[in-house]
């Protein structure tokens, strides 16, 4: 399960809205409590995609952003928990793409989400959470509560 | 050398949980070599069957990624900090937005 902070959550729409019709990504940042499959997210923070070419339906999340963010999360005892990108136009389901991308990295990751926001018209239609296990991405229940330490 | 593997979340389960591991090494593909008597599994994370780099994991020594220094052969020197950073991506398979409604990246 994915418990959202609203804040977290307008952060990431006016991020996916204004990046609107291009491809936006950015990582979640949060508390993944021990033993638990629940994450719980503090922050969404913009990362840069370095897919110039194809922005409309590709995107590339920045290593040199990921690093960044990492390390701020880590130094205010935070980490990051998941990764999130919008698709413009396109429902809020992973592609064949957003699947093989994350096999061939993770194999698995039960301890990490993939957030896609769909972007209909400029404006934010859905978001679903998705959950890679042994390949096959399972869709996770959001639930929108202020974060809490 | 002591290097700190930093490790990314997903990858944790490989370490029982730690978000770093101290390892010894004096180069990049030594350090890696370290880490995997640690922690079994988590080389063929990062590298492929020929023990190169896979295309989309990037080691970063401190600030700089390793592809723009050495590569595995780049030294590193006691106190040094090396990441994991996964090239995270997605997108379309082929061919134009309409025609892939549903399976867009
Ligand atoms: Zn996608």
């Amino acid at each position: 399960m994915l418990i959202l902070d609203p804040e977290a959550e307008n952060a990431m729409r006016d991020h996916t809205e204004s990046g609107y019709p291009h491809e936006v990504c950015g990582l979640l940042l949060g508390r993944c409590d021990a033993g638990s499959e629940m994450r719980r997210v503090a922050e969404a923070r913009p990362a840069a995609n370095l897919n110039l070419e194809r922005a409309a339906d590709r995107y590339e999340l920045s290593p040199a952003d990921f690093l960044r963010i990492e390390r701020e999360a880590r130094s205010r005892e935070l980490e990051v928990v998941g990764v999130y990108h919008s698709h413009p136009d396109h429902p809020s389901r992973p592609s064949e793409t957003d699947r093989l991308r994350a096999e061939e990295i993770w194999q698995s990751s039960e301890s990490w989400s993939y957030l896609i926001l769909e972007v209909a018209s400029g404006g934010m239609a859905s978001r679903r959470s998705w959950v890679l296990k042994q390949g096959i991405f399972a869709e996770e229940e959001i639930q929108v509560l202020p974060f809490r330490r | 050398m002591s290097v700190t593997v930093k490790i990314p979340t997903p990858l944790r389960p490989l370490t029982r949980g730690r978000d770093s591991v101290q390892v010894a090494g004096a180069t990049a593909r030594q350090v890696l070599e370290s880490l995997e008597k640690e922690c079994a599994g988590i080389r063929a994370r990062v590298c492929d069957e020929r023990g190169e780099m896979r295309r989309f994991v990037n080691l970063f020594l401190n600030d700089e990624d390793i592809r723009h220094l050495q590569g595995l052969d780049t030294l590193v020197k006691d106190g040094d900090i090396l990441s994991i950073v996964p090239a995270i991506a997605g997108g379309a398979e082929a061919g134009s937005a309409n025609s892939l409604r549903g399976k867009q990246g």
